[in-house]
């Protein structure tokens, strides 16, 4: 069995993100970057069900400038055997990049594709999804865990109501959620070995597909600010503050 | 041309945040329809036919709809969309799971998690966790949107009387085999609607611990929330979590126990009317959003919380 495995290169988990004054975007100079939390759970998850011999290989794949490469290195440090990079410059939506990701599934041939179930940047929590219906192949979002089948899935899903159990059919999509696994971290050896495994470059333009965006981002602002609240010294002064103050007890 | 919204339900009633969407989605388009996918699912129609900003309501049941599997549903979706300018759905783990889906068949690019419907085309979204708002403008013409449910008022539920249309299953899925659901039952307020919330953290040091909580969460009436970390460290369980990738909340009053209040914890509960945090570690960042801080042991604070609670004559509810 082979595992696709694809990642985002974004601004880091614990950065501040600030807006840029023309109203333009956020600012990505000189911040941290870093690979998309969640993505980070499905290299982790792939790479322990080859360890457990249910898969043979783990491919990773990343779309974005050329700096994305640094997001599939670490993946292949962590246990990928092989990486993919896929150039593109500027904005480029779930919807883009589902079509790019189908491309290279076609290309591949693996047996499932997981991915973060969300990227930190946009938020859209979109992708996996997209590319499922693409592939007209089954889908589990917001997995918790992963148990491979003969062929088949049986995933958990962590759902708003509580957990949610389905099987689905390999080959198939998951989108990974944070307590899926723990990430491992790289050691240096590895991060060394990995600078030697294979890493394929190709530019989304020669896919020939549609990729310009289809939503035009107008402007970019700061969302309101909170008033700064007080310290109280007391619980006695908290609780007449909030029953006389602010009313809400 | 009109907006489809596609309901959320449990088969027998109408789940809340569908009421939210309904807000939404007539201030996209006045001309609104409701779809409802399900299995025996009657009562569901016929109360979101009394909602009274509600158009039409198509209903497509059968048994195979039972379990809102997303690639049955997607193909209902598909197959009555024809009409529609804007499909519409809420932004939680239904809507999320379903939405793209529709989206990418339809070659859509899909809007996410709006907070604000601008024009018809022009919305306002969160990102990077909250930490900026973009206005977008979608030039599909057919647009797929999940609107975030807390950003919108539900709408009334009674005084309307739709058409009721009646709409063949579409084709069917085998790929996927729904097993089992495990629903945490709970005689408390929802976590996404509840006046009140009260939330611990890592700071709570363990599942036990959380008792300290509920017996508050007990006394106002109050939904129970956690930070990723008390989630991810097992002292509750997932359903709680508050924050960019658990749940958004916007109660009246949000109290922060043993929260240091990391950028994806605010993003859940920063909207909130009041919010009090209680935290040892005075330079916590939970107190840059508070507007009651509180910096005591939470071992301390809330057994006497609790007293202070019992001395009032009356809470609201």
């Amino acid at each position: 069995m082979k595992i696709l495995v694809a990642v985002k290169r974004v601004i880091d988990y614990n950065v501040q993100v600030r807006v840029k004054e023309d109203g333009s975007g956020v600012v990505t100079d000189n911040v941290k970057m870093s690979t998309n939390p969640p993505d980070d759970n499905a290299i982790e998850e792939a790479v322990k069900i080859k360890e457990s011999g249910k898969a043979k290989e783990v491919v990773a794949v990343t779309i974005g400038e050329d700096k994305a490469q640094e997001t599939v290195r670490k993946a292949l440090a962590v246990g990928a055997d092989k990486g993919i990079h896929v150039k593109v410059d500027g904005i480029i939506e779930p919807l883009a990049v589902s079509k790019i990701l189908k491309k290279i599934v076609e290309k591949e041939k693996p047996d499932l594709v997981f991915m973060g179930k969300q990227a930190i940047d946009d938020d859209c929590n979109q992708t996996g999804q997209m590319l499922a219906a693409l592939l007209n192949w089954p889908q589990a979002t917001f997995a918790s865990k992963i148990e491979v089948k003969d062929k088949s899935l049986e995933v958990t899903r962590e759902v708003d109501e509580g957990l949610e159990t389905i099987e689905i059919n390999i080959p198939s999509i998951v989108t990974c959620d944070l307590r899926l696994n723990e990430p491992r971290y790289a050691s240096l050896p590895n991060i060394m070995k990995a600078k030697k495994k294979p890493l394929e470059q190709i530019n989304a333009s020669d896919l020939g597909i549609d990729i310009k965006p289809r939503i035009e981002q107008i402007k970019v602002e700061e969302p309101p600010k909170r008033k700064a609240g007080i310290k109280v010294s007391s619980v006695e002064e908290l609780v007449q503050k909030l029953k006389n103050e602010a009313k809400v007890i | 041309m009109s907006a489809l919204l596609i309901a959320e339900h449990n088969n027998k009633e109408v789940k809340p945040f569908t009421l939210n969407a309904i807000t939404a989605a007539s201030q996209i388009d006045q001309d609104l329809h409701v779809l409802v996918i399900g299995h025996s699912c009657e009562a569901v129609v016929k109360s979101i036919s009394e909602v009274p900003n509600v158009k039409k309501v198509i209903q497509v049941d059968d048994a195979i709809y039972e379990n809102y599997l997303a690639e049955n549903f997607t193909s209902a979706v598909i197959k009555n969309s024809e009409n529609y300018s804007h499909i519409v759905c809420s932004a939680n783990t239904f809507g999320k799971n379903l939405m793209p889906r529709i989206a990418a068949l339809l070659d859509t690019s899909q809007v996410s998690d709006i907070i604000k419907v601008i024009s018809n085309d022009t919305f306002l979204r969160p990102i990077y966790a909250g930490n900026a708002f973009a206005t977008v403008k979608s030039t599909d013409t057919k647009k797929c949107i999940t609107i975030r449910p807390t950003s919108f008022d539900p709408s009334p539920t009674s005084g309307g009387s739709a058409e009721i249309i009646k709409a063949e299953k579409a084709e069917v899925s085998n790929l996927t085999k729904f097993i089992k659901r495990e629903e945490v039952k709970s005689d408390r307020p929802e976590l996404g609607t509840a006046r009140v919330v009260i939330s611990g953290g890592r700071g709570m040091g363990s599942g036990d611990n959380f008792k300290l909580i509920t017996a508050i969460a007990d006394k106002l009436n109050a939904a129970i929330g956690a930070s990723r970390a008390a989630v991810d460290a097992g002292y509750i369980t997932n359903d709680h979590q508050v924050g960019q990738t658990g749940k958004v909340v916007v109660p009246d009053l949000y109290i922060a126990v043993g929260i240091s209040g990391a950028i994806q914890h605010l993003a859940g509960m920063k909207e909130s009317k009041i919010i009090v945090a209680i935290n040892k570690d005075g330079e916590a960042p939970i107190f840059s959003v508070a507007d009651y801080g509180l910096e005591a042991d939470l071992f301390e604070a809330l057994p006497q919380l609790l007293e202070e609670l019992n001395k009032l004559n009356t809470i609201q509810k």
